[in-house]
């Protein structure tokens, strides 16, 4: 059982990151960002080339991956979310354009960085066994280096004065514009962070899970799913979200055979959903 | 103006004339023959599909730079026409539609049961031929006749290396994961009943994981502690092979790999590295040490070509050379498929692909009850420090 508490605490930390990067796009914008997941691809290319071809120590690396993909995120926000949503208020607009975002980004990651499965050097090698459990050193490098970067966003969001202008932009767009707070400098701000989470998950996990070019719609997939557990938008609720859903998954694949673990989350979730439609923690729409 | 109107009018129809005229005489010169690829280009199981597209675009060039194929004293160019189903049979049918339509005869691909069983209906209808890599019997079994399986199904591979190992390697136990997809549950049911004919210990058969998993430790959490001596990876795609074995080896997992499908070395190497030594896989024809200087050429220009080399290509050489051998024996195949399945029965030549003189030919009537399979052999590799070295050669016959 030590294993499995191990697996969940290992698995939630990465999927907090992914989780935390779509809350923060859905919340700032209301858009849900579908090429999340190929940010993550994106950021996971980055770090495979700069440390695993280019021999750069790691660090430096993710630092790369956060970098490149904020810098993707920025440049999405500010010449096509900005421009379209000046022009269209309806929801299905920005869906498309979302979902437009991640067809492009998943083709240019084919050509650019071919079919093949690709992975790192481990960073730190060995397996430390603990009550029962074998755990990978790698793994507890990449579980708290997440759990730290997941501090330093919290932080971020709560203390300083950009995080209370995105704060104040979430819970009202027009109330924040009304107290000087520039919407679209912060916007941007905002889906460059969302994205750079994206591209620090990627460049994370590409050293225990390596990357391929059409991993992005899973990873999309699993962050919709954590959000949607936890709600959209909530900070807090992406973080349990992204738990609740690892934790499902190593117990389920522990007592469960076969196709049953997947299908029961998946049921588990539509009753979820029946009962407390806006997630965990999230605000009830209408 | 009326006159400088007619002469530019009969101007421009007299070089519209000479353009058309060069056309036909262009084309009359270099006749085309037009290959099909429709197969999954995109998403995680991409490298199926674009190592065939690869495969086919590179022996094209190879034969276009030498002029064109030679059939009955007439040299054609080859044209590849590749189109991503993106493993959807709702697309897969409309691709080979488009194929079909376009005169296109002869389609390599698709790559799984669901897409290559969905495009039959359209093949037949339209007289052509396709060349699947999907193992379902029912697609290559009378009365269907116009499919033809590109590679070693895993049913015929599965026993041969379960034996080996059982031999060979002491194997008592094994264990099946699978990715929760029709085509490789097909692939446990079917190793399964070898295993289970072999006599060997069945400790587990129900594992699963879904498309798309990255982090296996909780599948693999209930699997180890079991301790097969043998765990088969059922049609695991080579983006998930290194992962599983890593993941096995760090959960303390001390028993023996195999899969039936084909693997890459160097994605087995960056991504699992010596975790990976031992891991048993079929593969085709890219191993240094069977392979032919032809070989060695296609891989020199495959590697130009896509930027590095991938031993899934190794299987995947075959088809467009079958293809274009065929019409060289039978030059009325190029527009009537019914002459190609002639040929078939009698088509036997030496495998260019290999050093030592093996046969070429299709092969598969034990399993089909008519030849319907490119008579790929069956090399089995052993993957070990970064690379495969080849255990031993077999053949479905």
């Amino acid at each position: 059982m030590t294993q499995v508490i191990v697996n969940g605490l290992l698995l939630g930390s990465t999927y907090m990151l992914m989780a935390l990067g779509i809350t923060l796009i859905f919340a700032i914008m209301n858009v849900m960002n579908f090429a999340h997941g190929q940010m993550y691809v994106f950021g996971g290319f980055v770090t495979y080339y700069v440390f695993g071809q280019w021999h750069v120590p790691y660090p430096i690396a993710l630092a790369a991956s956060a970098v490149v993909v904020a810098a993707i995120g920025f440049l999405f926000e500010r010449f096509l979310f900005r421009p379209v949503m000046r022009r269209s208020n309806r929801e299905e607009t920005t869906m498309l354009l979302a979902v437009g975002t991640a067809l492009l980004l998943d083709s240019v990651a084919l050509v650019v960085f071919g079919e093949k499965q690709r992975g790192v050097p481990d960073v730190v090698s060995g397996v430390w066994q603990f009550a029962g459990a074998y755990i990978p050193w790698r793994r507890v490098l990449v579980f708290f280096i997440a759990i730290a970067l997941a501090t330093g966003f919290l932080a971020f969001i709560q203390y300083t004065r950009p995080g209370r202008a995105l704060r104040a932009i979430a819970q009202d767009r027009e109330t924040a514009a009304a107290h000087g707070v520039d919407v679209s400098r912060y916007s941007a701000l905002g889906f460059a962070l969302g994205a750079m989470l994206a591209g620090l998950a990627g460049g994370l996990l590409v050293t225990t899970e390596a990357v391929n070019a059409g991993a992005g719609s899973f990873a999309s997939i699993k962050a919709f799913t954590m959000i949607m557990i936890g709600g959209a938008g909530v900070v807090s609720g992406a973080i349990a979200g992204a738990f609740l859903l690892a934790f499902a998954e190593a117990i389920g694949y522990y007592l469960m055979p076969g196709s049953l673990p997947y299908l029961t989350i998946l049921v588990g979730l539509i009753v979820f959903l029946l009962f407390r439609p806006q997630g965990l923690m999230g605000k009830r729409w209408g | 103006m009326a006159k400088h109107k007619f002469g530019f009018i009969a101007s421009t129809l007299m070089v519209a004339g000479g353009v058309i005229a060069l056309g036909i005489s262009a084309s009359a010169a270099d006749p085309v023959i037009r290959i099909g690829v429709n197969g999954v280009m995109s998403g995680p199981a991409a490298s199926w599909g674009l190592v065939n597209k690869y495969c086919a675009e590179t022996t094209a060039d190879m034969i276009n730079a030498k002029g064109g194929w030679l059939i009955a004293g007439k040299k054609y160019k080859i044209e590849v026409v590749g189109l991503d189903d993106k493993n959807d049979p709702k697309i897969s049918v409309a691709n080979a539609e488009k194929l079909t339509g376009m005169g296109i005869k002869y389609i390599i691909g698709p790559n799984v049961d669901t897409t290559a069983g969905a495009i039959v209906p359209v093949v037949e209808k339209a007289k052509a031929m396709n060349f699947p890599y999907a193992f379902n019997k029912d697609l290559y079994l009378p009365p269907r006749g116009n499919s033809v399986l590109g590679m070693i199904a895993s049913y015929q591979a599965g026993p041969v290396i379960y034996k080996y190992l059982k031999d060979k390697k002491g194997v008592k136990s094994i264990a099946f994961l699978a990715r929760n997809e029709a085509d490789p549950l097909n692939q446990r049911k079917e190793g399964l009943e070898a295993a289970t004919a072999l006599g060997l210990k069945i400790m587990s058969s129900e594992a699963t994981y879904e498309a798309g998993t990255t982090d296996f430790n909780p599948v693999l959490s209930s699997l180890v502690p079991q301790a097969p001596d043998l765990i088969v990876l059922s049609g695991v795609a080579p983006a998930d092979a290194p992962l599983l074995i890593k993941t096995a080896r760090e959960l303390g997992y001390k028993g023996l790999f195999s899969t039936e499908t084909a693997q890459d070395a160097k994605v087995l190497q960056e991504v699992a590295g010596s975790a990976a030594d031992g891991f048993i896989s079929v593969g085709g024809a890219s191993n240094a040490q069977i392979r032919s200087k032809y070989m060695e050429d296609f891989i020199a220009a495959y590697s130009k070509k896509v930027g590095e080399w991938n031993d899934e290509a190794g299987t995947k050489v075959y088809a467009l050379e079958m293809i274009l051998r065929v019409m060289q024996q039978n030059p009325k195949a190029v527009n009537d498929v019914s002459e190609f399945k002639k040929t078939m029965a009698t088509f036997n030549i030496k495998n260019p692909f290999l050093k030592e003189t093996k046969p070429l030919k299709f092969v598969g009537s034990a399993y089909f009850k008519q030849p319907r399979q490119i008579g790929v052999p069956m090399v089995v590799n052993e993957f070990k420090m970064g690379t495969f070295s080849t255990l031993f050669v077999g053949s479905v016959e």
